[in-house]
């Protein structure tokens, strides 16, 4: 085995999401071999990333200044929200082009295997958004699988006394997946057809 | 239907297995351990994508190995169809059909049928309620492969519930509670798909066992199989899915009190019957066996049914279990098939009316080879 300077590389590559052991030798050995000047950019990449985001305080996603680019932009409608499990579904949703609304990201799915209940999610602070009655309807766009679906039951449970209108995303979309790898057609195309649940 | 080549690598206890095979009956001889068995497994895996015998992939790679490989030719009349399954214990197998990738597991079901008489099978009638559900998804899932996926969505669903239930019970809070709820909503509806799966698959081997038992033991029984549910009177998915939700509300209490989800398809159960009573707690030893037989030949029957040929038969180690009668009664009944791979301990074991090619399975340190 590695040790040094070299196991420690590893180890770090090896606790990166999707990265097994195989994949961490090959990157870290494909380092080695890199340009330094290659390697500092990385370097300064991964730095600035993480001094630089923060998660914006009106709707949690990743974001480089707060409130983010969505949250402050006049020209939408602050009176729709959709509810995404992740930053990145956020993304997947604005290529399409179909909503015009803000968003509010919860951070993860009810799933009681691995001890994510609702206080581990951001729903505290959607209610809170909801508080002074400005917001008309809300979009539940949790991944369509089983933990996405059983969060949006939740969800439609706890907005049903609010007056607000709560709706779901048409059916259609890969059952079983990720929302983020949806294709743009059938996402929007799930945007327009939605149908309320309340 | 017949299998015309298996190339196993690292799969069990083989390295590296090439075998062309025949139509009609073949037969795998060699002494207990030699790898008989992990052989046709193959075989039953890449029709059904689960083994026989053990529930999970990891022990189906070779110890030592990172992944296995099945590649498995099955000719239908003119046409021949190629499916290969690598086996990636923990992350997602890789399949190919005709060297072509497909996503969907339901895709690759179905192209290779088989039919497997086990001992396992053997002990149905005696044994507990897990090995007839067992038994029972071997059918349903090949004659409705969209049902592998309602299985596993059904698994996942009842662990989360249960997680939920665990949690009420550690904290009864009013978030625990609105957490179970959402949960059975969607609990609910999964376990009414599978047991509807289920209950259809029973249907369809009600239909044929009667004929069956008669051919393994020709006596007036009547023998009825039916599905047996915690879940009282429904006739149509959508009766069950809200009779279901019926019964979790009604159970609720003793939920909270066992911890743990007591309403659904893992609960449920085929119920056999001979000439009244339970077969389970009344039928003798002889009966039971002709039970389990007919029982196997019913989804014989079931499978060939649904294609346009019928089924590869895998007898693996039956002919040690049964007597002379029954043998040459169980010969005579399938010889619908195109094929007949037969696995056995003991040359002599199998009946000569067979007339069957045999191929000799021995080990090396641990390896299996065939000549
Ligand atoms: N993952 C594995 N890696 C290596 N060897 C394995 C693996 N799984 C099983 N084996 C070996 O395979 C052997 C069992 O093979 P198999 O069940 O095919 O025997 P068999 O020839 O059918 O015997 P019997 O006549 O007793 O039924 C055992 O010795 C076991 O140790
Ligand atoms: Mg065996
Ligand atoms: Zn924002």
């Amino acid at each position: 085995m590695y040790d040094g300077a070299m196991a420690e590389l590893i180890e770090q590559l090896g606790r990166l999401p999707g990265i097994g052991p195989k994949s961490a030798q090959r990157i870290a050995f494909h380092i080695l071999d890199a340009d330094p000047d290659d390697v500092a950019r990385l370097v300064d990449a991964v730095r600035e990333a993480k001094a630089r985001i923060t998660f914006c305080s009106v709707c949690g996603r990743a974001t480089e200044t707060d409130p983010c680019r969505i949250c402050g932009d006049p020209r939408r409608d602050q009176t729709i929200i959709c509810v995404v499990e992740e930053s990145r579904d956020v993304i997947a949703i604005e290529r399409t082009r179909e909503f015009r609304g803000v968003y509010h990201v919860l951070g993860g799915a009810i799933s009681p295997i691995d001890g994510i209940g609702p206080n581990d999610l951001r729903i505290a602070e959607l209610m809170r958004r909801l508080a002074d009655n400005t917001v008309g309807e809300v979009i539940i766009a949790t991944d369509p699988n089983l933990e996405g679906e059983a969060t949006a039951t939740y969800l439609s449970r706890m907005l049903a006394d609010l007056g607000v209108t709560v709706s779901r995303l048409a059916s259609g979309l890969p059952v079983g997946g990720d929302l983020e790898f949806a294709d743009e057609v059938t996402l929007g195309r799930a945007f327009a057809g939605r149908r309320s649940v309340t | 239907m017949w299998v015309s080549r298996l190339e196993l690598r690292d799969f069990r206890s083989y390295e590296s297995c090439e075998l062309d095979l025949s139509a009609g009956p073949v037969v795998l001889v060699g002494p207990n351990g030699r790898g008989k068995t992990n052989l046709v497994e193959g075989i039953i895996y890449s029709s059904a994508l689960d083994s026989h015998r053990v529930h999970g992939d990891a022990p189906l790679v070779r110890t030592g190995a990172d992944h296995a490989v099945i590649r498995t030719t099955v000719a239908t009349g003119e046409r021949s169809t190629t499916v290969e399954i690598q086996l990636n214990p923990g992350r997602a197998n890789r399949i190919q059909v005709n060297g072509q990738a497909v996503g969907r597991t339901r895709d690759v079901v179905g192209i290779v049928r088989s039919c497997v008489f086990a001992p396992e099978h053997l002990r149905l009638v005696k044994g507990e309620p897990a090995d007839r559900r067992r038994f029972l998804d071997s059918v349903m899932v090949q004659v409705a492969p969209r049902y592998l996926g309602v299985r596993s969505d059904f698994e996942r669903a009842l662990k989360q519930r249960n997680a939920a239930l665990r949690s009420l019970v550690a904290a009864p809070t009013r978030e625990a509670e609105a957490v179970l709820a959402a949960w059975d909503e969607r609990y609910a509806p999964i376990a009414a798909e599978l047991a509807w799966g289920r209950y259809n698959a029973v249907q369809q081997l009600s239909d044929v066992v009667v004929d069956a038992y008669r051919r393994i033991s020709p006596q007036d029984d009547e023998v009825t199989i039916s599905y047996e549910s915690a879940v009282p009177a429904w006739h149509s998915r959508e009766e069950l899915a809200s009779a279901l939700s019926e019964a979790l509300r009604e159970r609720h209490r003793d939920e909270i009190r066992r911890g743990g989800t007591l309403i659904g398809p893992h609960r449920d159960d085929i119920g056999i019957n001979l000439n009244g009573p339970p077969a389970r707690t009344h039928a003798s030893h002889g009966e039971a066996w002709s039970l389990a037989l007919a029982l196997q030949l019913a989804s014989f029957d079931v499978l060939n049914r649904i294609g346009d040929d019928p089924p590869v038969l895998i007898l693996d180690d039956v002919f040690a279990e049964l007597d002379e009668v029954r043998r040459e009664r169980l010969l005579d009944a399938v010889t619908g098939a195109e094929q007949i791979l037969v696995t056995a301990a003991v040359a002599a074991d199998v009946p000569a009316q067979l007339h069957a090619r045999s191929l000799q399975v021995t080990r090396v340190d641990g390896v299996t080879h065939i000549e």
